[in-house]
């Protein structure tokens, strides 16, 4: 009983971990410059196809893909910003909207057309292969694998935006970008530079799923959603508030599906409701 | 007031007379128009494509010109489950393109929002994959050329009961023809001495299958029946499966050929080795017509398999061009229907025949289990049961 | 948005001046009946876009008024979708109109309940309860197959002929007439509601929500309301849809639509009641016509023509009038 009941938390987690990388990213930058960047997920599934074409064209084996798709996408993601998003900085809310919908639009139908409709795969080493039994508790090895990166990640983040000078300007932009900017902070290249790390978190979110739940054409309007939802739980700005979250709806998901099947997907939706009910700005947020 | 009211009786007066004009007036002589519905963006994109594919090729081999006239196939997409759409594009289809037929359809609710359109115009219409038995029960001019949930599932469950499989754990997909398999699998399971020992119905929406998997494993069953749709689902589900052990462990899995559909068996990997399926059409069918046709398709779109929607697609122009023929270019709604009626294809998959009284399609239900040939993954055919009707109907 | 800049204008007869029917909306309503006359095979197309114009409309009341974004407003459309089903399968209940009214009260119950929740956040907050209360909807649906016929929908809904005559026909006329003539009485009835007093506290609120209530302006309850006549308007679209195409699916709460009625309030411009129109015509017949041209890849430029407005045509089509107008030397 509890050896299943700690298998499903730990599915769950894992599951969890995925969305975190694939949504710190948006939470931070909409928390920083208050930019709703629906994109984001586009990005994700960018750097999916990144990893795919870099494995199955150029036999790069796919851990490498992991830290090139990274830097891709976040080079990639710092040319639109130069070039469209820079913009519409200043725009209200549905400008930026609709902006970033056109995009993820265009995106979508740019993938179908370059890589076809059909479901992508990528090939882990073998050892990401399997699972093994503790105690009676099945751990999957890429389940593993996930949980690791997310907390690598994680732990990264936090590091970097407490025990830096960098991350310190970002926690200041995030909290009052008037009076940082006061101080002489360079608000717009701290932006830039972390919509750019974001962004490639989550191009790097996006080749990591692939093994788990797929890619297709259609993956960022489907994780565009779950994103939402895991950065409006969470908190804007909040990298714990996204852990938390993240981990949250993943546990309550799997755990939904296993213990009330009837239940379904229903379970990550209305936990999602109640916790957004109890806290509106989020679990760690602070409008 | 009085003004603007009489604009609008000129309006109507104009219109009442103009309106049935143009129906009649732009019947081109020498085209027969296909209006091809179907979900060419969206989550069902793929499968589009796929039908898409096997249309185009029937075309290409079998040369566009029947009985003197040439086929026209117009495109236009639905843009995933949308009935408005659906219902909107087949009217404008019909009002304004005047087809001849009507065709398409990979999702169910596409196709059901089109009866009426379709019996008040007396358009025949081809399904060529939605897969919901009762489908062709909503309209006289509906006949379907792919297959239904039901009738791949049923042999599946009597197989298993004669060959030793005594109870089994069922696991679909919530929606529509998921619900039907899992009838349909109990029906003939429980009819040949078997026992469902319990039944889960998954999400549509999210392939993250951790957990039902896991309960899977918890519970033990001797044997799990599978139904899940096969856009990316079977991958993952698979995958999942073959992580926890699952694939070499005593349970025996069984399912539809949805889940090892040749368009998506190789991203399965070896995870799929050793399943038992049932469906009606397998890249790997040991017959002429089939070789041709998987070689055609090769060259014609390269890496991609042909998989069982393709051949809806390409079954259903045989069909249309059959009736064309036979009604020799001059197309009526309800002669096309009778003509429809009992037609006989030899299609890739092997013999069709279309039940003269449902108009859905009969046809030999294949057993085959995925093997590794030339180094492919391949649904390899074991056993077969020839005339399966619809048993939703 | 950006809030506007202030501007030196005669309070009296900024006051009186919308209130008076101009000209150029005659014209615009008679240019709306064209499509009879010149398009009779576009009709099925013209009564979706009259629909879809309805509920951005209605969308436009709680957005583009009162400064509420929403992107879970096809909740409402699917309750009204949905109810006008039951109403006509299950219940029996298959006179249109008052189908209509019944199928939007029942949206408007559900928006005046969730209202008290939408008041208690703001801005990118309001964005995600709103999305997250529509998306939970959406499961629910899929989840009661046996009231909502889950993924397959729920089909061959009939109801009576209008006015006991006029059936819906495979041209689409009376289906166009109907949603046209609804969309105008629905139109002239916000009208009056964003032109009264009531909606001038709704602009205020828009503008600056924490000044309002000094001026002895309830807040939370004027939100409230125009955010249940707002969920009204969406459920009587929602009927329409279902009354006009004898189907509903799961579609009509999709996230997708909810995005698409943004995308084409945004698109006409917000705050002038005719950007949700104007937009929706925009939108819709861009996307027919891209979908007829190029079936699978569509999307791309559809994309590119919401950035390009983004870009160029700040403030939407309505926006992109206005300023023409002030540059002809019209008054704005």
């Amino acid at each position: 009983m509890l050896a299943h009941l700690l298998g499903v938390l730990f599915d769950g987690l894992a599951y969890g971990m995925l969305l975190f990388v694939l949504s710190v990213g948006l939470s931070v930058t909409m928390g920083l410059m208050g930019f709703v960047n629906l994109a984001h997920s586009a990005f994700a599934m960018l750097g999916g196809y990144l990893s795919v074409t870099l494995t199955q064209r150029l036999g790069v084996p796919f851990l490498a893909t992991l830290p090139l798709a990274f830097v891709g996408i976040a080079a990639l993601s710092t040319l639109f910003e130069r070039l469209l998003y820079r913009r519409l900085y200043h725009a209200g809310e549905l400008d930026q909207v609709l902006l970033t919908i056109g995009l993820v639009l265009m995106a979508v139908a740019s993938c179908a057309f370059l890589w076809g409709t059909q479901q992508q795969q990528v090939d882990p080493p073998p050892y990401l292969f399997g699972y093994f039994s503790p105690f009676g508790i099945d751990l999957g090895f890429y389940r593993l694998f996930l949980v690791g990166v997310g907390a690598v990640i994680a732990l990264g983040l936090v590091f970097g935006l407490e025990r830096t000078r960098f991350g310190a300007k970002v926690r200041a932009a995030v909290d009052n970008q008037r009076m940082a900017r006061g101080l002489g902070i360079d608000v717009n290249g701290v932006f830039a530079l972390t919509f750019a790390v974001g962004s490639g978190l989550a191009g790097l979110g996006g080749a990591l799923a692939i093994n788990m739940v797929g890619l297709d054409p259609n993956f960022a309007t489907k994780y565009l959603v779950f994103v939402l939802l895991v950065v409006s739980v969470g908190g804007l700005g909040s990298v714990g508030g996204t852990f938390a979250a993240a981990a949250l709806l993943g546990i309550s998901d799997v755990a939904g599906k296993y213990y009330l099947p009837e239940a379904g997907a229903f379970m990550i939706y209305a936990v999602m409701v109640a916790l957004l009910l109890w806290r509106p700005a989020g679990l760690f947020g602070r409008r | 007031m009085r003004i603007w009211a009489s604009r609008l009786l000129g309006g109507l007066a104009l219109a009442a007379i103009a309106g049935p004009a143009s129906l009649t007036a732009a019947r081109a002589a020498d085209t027969i128009k296909v209006g091809l519905v179907a979900e060419f963006s969206g989550p069902f994109a793929n499968a589009a494509r796929e039908m898409d594919n096997g249309i185009k090729l029937y075309m290409k081999q079998h040369g566009d010109t029947v009985a003197g006239k040439k086929i026209e196939i117009i495109r236009r997409d639905i843009g995933g489950p949308a009935p408005d759409v659906a219902k909107r594009l087949a009217q404008e289809l019909v009002v304004r393109d005047n087809v001849d037929f009507l065709a398409g359809f990979v999702v169910t609710p596409n196709a059901l929002a089109v009866a009426d359109v379709a019996t008040q115009a007396k358009k025949p219409t081809v399904i060529m994959n939605a897969a919901t038995s009762i489908i062709t029960t909503k309209s006289p001019y509906f006949v379907r050329v792919s297959f239904t949930l039901p009738q791949v599932t049923a042999p599946l469950a009597v197989w298993a009961a004669k060959n030793g499989v005594k109870q089994v754990y069922t696991m679909v997909t919530d929606y529509g023809p998921g619900i039907d398999a899992e009838n349909a699998f109990k029906k003939a399971f429980e009819a040949n001495g078997g026992t469902v020992v319990g039944s889960v119905r998954m999400p549509l929406s999210s392939p993250e299958f951790s957990a039902y998997a896991q309960k899977v494993k918890d519970l033990n069953p001797q044997a799990v029946f599978v139904f899940v749709p096969s856009n990316d689902q079977p991958a993952q589900l698979m995958k999942t499966f073959a992580e926890r052990g699952l694939t070499t462990s005593t349970i025996k899995i069984i399912a539809t050929g949805d889940v090892t559909d040749d368009a998506v068996l190789e991203q399965e990997g070896d995870a799929a080795l050793g399943l038992i399926t049932s469906h009606h059409y397998s890249y790997a069918h040991d017959s002429a017509l089939n070789k041709a046709f998987v070689a055609a398709y090769a060259k014609e779109y390269g890496d991609f398999r042909p998989d069982f929607v393709a051949v809806g697609g390409y079954d259903g122009m045989a069909a249309i061009y059959a009736v064309v023929k036979k009604l020799k270019g001059k197309i009526d709604g309800d002669k096309a229907m009778a003509a429809f009626k009992g037609l006989k294809i030899e299609s890739p998959r092997g013999p069709i025949m279309i039940d003269p009284e449902t108009r859905d399609v009969i046809q030999t239900v294949y057993l085959r289990k995925v093997e590794r040939q030339n180094g492919k993954l391949v649904n390899a055919e074991f056993d077969k049961v020839e005339n399966v009707k619809d048993p939703g109907k | 948005m950006a809030a506007p800049a202030p501007t030196a204008i005669d309070p009296r007869r900024a006051l009186a001046e919308p209130l008076r029917w101009q000209w150029g909306e005659t014209v615009f309503w008679l240019a709306l009946l064209l499509p009879f006359v010149l398009a009779p095979t576009y009709l099925a197309l013209a009564s979706q876009i009259a629909i879809a114009a309805l509920f951005a409309l209605s969308l436009d009341l709680i957005l583009g008024y009162a400064g509420v974004i929403s992107l879970g407003h096809a909740a409402f459309f699917g309750i009204g979708a949905y109810f006008a089903a039951l109403l006509a399968q299950r219940w029996g209940w298959q006179e249109p109109f008052s189908g209509l009214v019944l199928s939007g009260v029942a949206a408007a119950v559900v928006g005046y309940l969730a209202s008290f929740l939408i008041v208690r956040v703001s801005r990118l907050a309001l964005l995600m309860v709103t999305l997250g209360l529509g998306v939970l909807l959406g499961e629910a649906a899929n989840h009661l197959t046996s009231i909502t016929g889950g993924n397959d929908g729920l089909h061959e809904i009939d109801v009576w002929p209008l006015l006991g005559r006029f059936t819906f026909d495979l041209y689409g006329r009376t289906a166009f007439l109907y949603t046209l003539g609804v969309l105008f009485l629905m139109f002239l009835g916000a009208r009056r509601i964003v032109q009264s007093p009531f909606g001038l506290s709704l602009r205020g609120l828009r503008e600056n929500a924490e000044r309002m209530p000094s001026l002895g302006v309830p807040s939370r309850r004027r939100i409230r309301t125009i955010y249940t006549i707002a969920a009204f308007y969406a459920g009587v679209a929602g009927a329409l849809l279902t009354q006009t195409t004898q189907s509903v699916a799961l579609d009509v709460l999709s996230f997708q639509r909810s995005a698409e009625v943004l995308i084409m309030l945004v698109l006409g411009g917000t705050g002038r009641l005719y950007g949700g129109i104007v937009g929706a015509m925009l939108f819709l017949v861009a996307r027919d016509q891209l979908a007829t041209m190029n079936p699978q890849y569509w999307l791309f430029w559809i994309g590119a023509l919401l950035i390009a407005v983004v870009l160029f045509v700040p403030g939407g089509i309505m926006g992109g009038v206005k300023a023409l107008r002030a540059r002809v030397g019209l008054r704005p």
